[in-house]
């Protein structure tokens, strides 16, 4: 969706953009990462020609951008910037109809569009679209701000630090529905942070940038378990392996396909099952699969009854669609060295151990 | 007392004086507002040539208001106008510059340049980010340089009638020349009534026309 072709940029002697190479794929959130002063921003600002390249070439969809106006190519591009950047004068509604008034749209048509995309950025268009800037916290500005980079349906979005004026706690909320927000839309969006784990977070590839070079250009978790050279490893932090288990699901360390034990099972099946499989204890479930219990080998050995008589509660359960993060803070707080995992509807789908984490962060380091 | 009722007496010469002030004192703001918002919109394009703008105007305001009507008076006098109405109404024009000028550009300069990267992100065309965005934005304080201007031309335009531009002034110049204080006062006190009317009847104009976005705290 977007090509950068050998682009540089210089201001006098300086070089900002030292021949960068690049794609970008439709759909994909690529995160421009790096130190102030590393090239990020003025790499983007190129892409919408608020910056001319002194080099190379940009491709939009296909077309090389230096071709079309830079006006009518500004307009099929949203933009959002960290000052947000919302007109003081203008209503909501007006400001999020900037680019279709622009563009001449029907004034019926933009103005539904705005309540629309008001309600995609869950603000109530009621409240809301004939209120001015002046009249919102930060968050719903940033809000608006991203309503309106998007009024026009753009296929791209540039977003120059667009969460960084905010709050944290409010910085959290509007990321992730922005990711659920682009989940839905996929546009192609070039996003500059100089916040590792914003860029985890938001990132299907973190660009990383020094002295106007692209020393990396990869997946975030590819980044975090591979960086490059020692610039990239400092930057992502000493912590890169804990970041990584954002990144990594419970079913990427999960034993798939677990024993188990029914209720009106003769407590010596559970014993043999257990040692069979080497394992201190078995989870035991419901007629239809729910996990329900457990029973330790140690508990029952040389018992005799059935499992639903000696079962114990779950110490810990976790959702296979949580992150690893969830997972072992889970292990943490409550001292354990295995979950059991569970889908939504609550039916036992295998478990997850201390070992099994560590080497799901390790598997990449003995691939190389 | 004595001038309340030579006030009284008087209302119709009043009246057609105050015309004669008002008209001066308009058309030479009006033709101001024309030269001076568009200069200082310019100016803001370029440091050095905004410096010698603002001084020239500055000095403009240093010349005291008799020897600009005199320096005209004899350049004027070539197309047969070197007294009355139109060397008034220049002289005017050179003084309202200075405010408007300056309220005009101050106020685009401090237009918050993460507006200006905003507008021109979204693919503004500089003449739409100047009518959307930097002139809105402006307007407030391009009033006031207005609001100065209106003022200032309202007691220079006083002194206009030593050149026989008529006008407020010709009750004061006649109070001074017969000592008559009743005349004097009645320059006086109708040249502050109207500067203080303008005024007012510009704030007004100006709440109405800046958008509510901008006057919220």
């Amino acid at each position: 969706m977007i090509r950068l072709d050998q682009v540089s940029k210089h201001f006098g002697p300086l070089v900002a953009v030292d021949r960068v190479d690049m794609e970008v794929p439709a759909g994909e959130v690529c995160v421009l990462l790096g130190p102030s002063g590393c090239g990020k921003t003025t790499t983007m600002k190129m892409i919408n020609r608020l910056i001319e390249p002194s080099a190379g070439k940009i491709f939009v969809d296909g077309k090389d951008a230096a071709s079309v106006d830079e006006v009518t190519l500004r307009r099929s591009i949203g933009y959002v910037i960290q000052q947000i950047g919302l007109f003081p004068n203008m209503t909501v509604e007006d400001n999020i109809c900037v680019v279709p008034d622009l563009l001449g749209w029907p004034r019926r048509k933009s103005r539904a569009r705005a309540a629309d995309l008001l309600e995609l950025v869950n603000l109530d268009p009621g409240i809301f679209l004939k209120r001015y800037p002046k009249q919102l916290s930060g968050g719903q500005q940033q809000r608006i701000g991203v309503a309106r980079a998007l009024a026009a349906d753009p296929p791209v979005l540039l977003m120059d630090e667009p969460f960084g004026a905010i709050d944290p706690i409010n910085r959290e909320v509007i990321q992730d529905e922005f990711m659920k927000l682009q989940a839905e839309l996929k546009k192609t969006v070039v996003f500059v942070s100089h916040d590792i784990d914003e860029a985890v977070k938001m990132a299907s590839r973190i660009a990383i940038f020094r002295d106007g070079r692209l020393i990396q250009y990869d997946t975030p978790d590819a980044i975090l378990a591979r960086p490059v050279d020692a610039f990239v490893a400092e930057f992502v932090g000493s912590d890169r392996t804990l970041k990584r288990l954002r990144l990594l699901k419970v079913t990427d360390a999960m034993m798939a396909d677990p024993p188990r034990v029914r209720a009106e099972d003769p407590i010596e099946t559970a014993v043999k099952l257990m040692e069979e499989h080497g394992h201190a204890s078995v989870v035991m479930v419901g007629p239809r699969g729910r996990a329900r219990g457990v029973v330790r080998l140690e508990a029952v050995q040389g018992r005799k009854g059935v499992v639903g008589d000696h079962q114990e509660p779950l110490p810990g359960v976790v959702n296979v669609k949580s992150d690893l993060r969830t997972a072992v803070s889970e292990m943490f707080t409550h001292g354990l060295t295995w979950l059991a995992c569970v889908d939504d509807e609550g039916f036992y789908k295998g478990y997850i151990t201390q070992r099994g984490v560590s080497q799901a962060l390790g598997a990449p380091y003995k691939d190389r | 007392m004595e001038t309340l009722a030579f006030m009284a007496a008087n209302v119709p010469v009043i009246g057609h004086r105050m015309l004669e002030h008002v008209s001066l004192v308009g058309v030479s703001v009006l033709v101001a507002i024309a030269t001076g918002v568009p200069i200082g919109i310019l100016i803001t394009q370029n440091q050095a040539a905004a410096d010698r703008v603002l001084y020239g105007a500055a000095v403009i305001m240093t010349i005291p208001s008799i020897a600009l009507f005199g320096v005209l008076i004899p350049i004027l006098s070539l197309i047969g106008q070197g007294i009355g109405y139109l060397p008034a109404v220049i002289a005017l024009i050179l003084y309202a510059q200075l405010p408007i000028i300056r309220n005009t550009y101050t106020a685009i300069m401090n237009v918050d340049p993460a507006l200006r990267e905003a507008a021109r992100g979204m693919g503004m065309t500089t003449l739409q980010r100047l009518r959307r965005v930097e002139l809105p934005l402006a307007l407030p304080v391009i009033i006031n340089g207005v609001r100065n201007a209106v003022v200032l031309n309202i007691a220079i335009g006083a002194i206009a009638t030593y050149i026989g531009a008529g006008g407020l002034g010709t009750f004061i110049s006649r109070g001074i020349s017969q000592t008559d204080i009743r005349q004097l006062l009645t320059g006086a006190i109708t040249v502050s009534l109207l500067a203080i009317m303008a005024d007012m009847a510009l704030v007004g104009l100006q709440r109405a026309i800046t958008s509510p976005g901008l006057r919220l705290r």
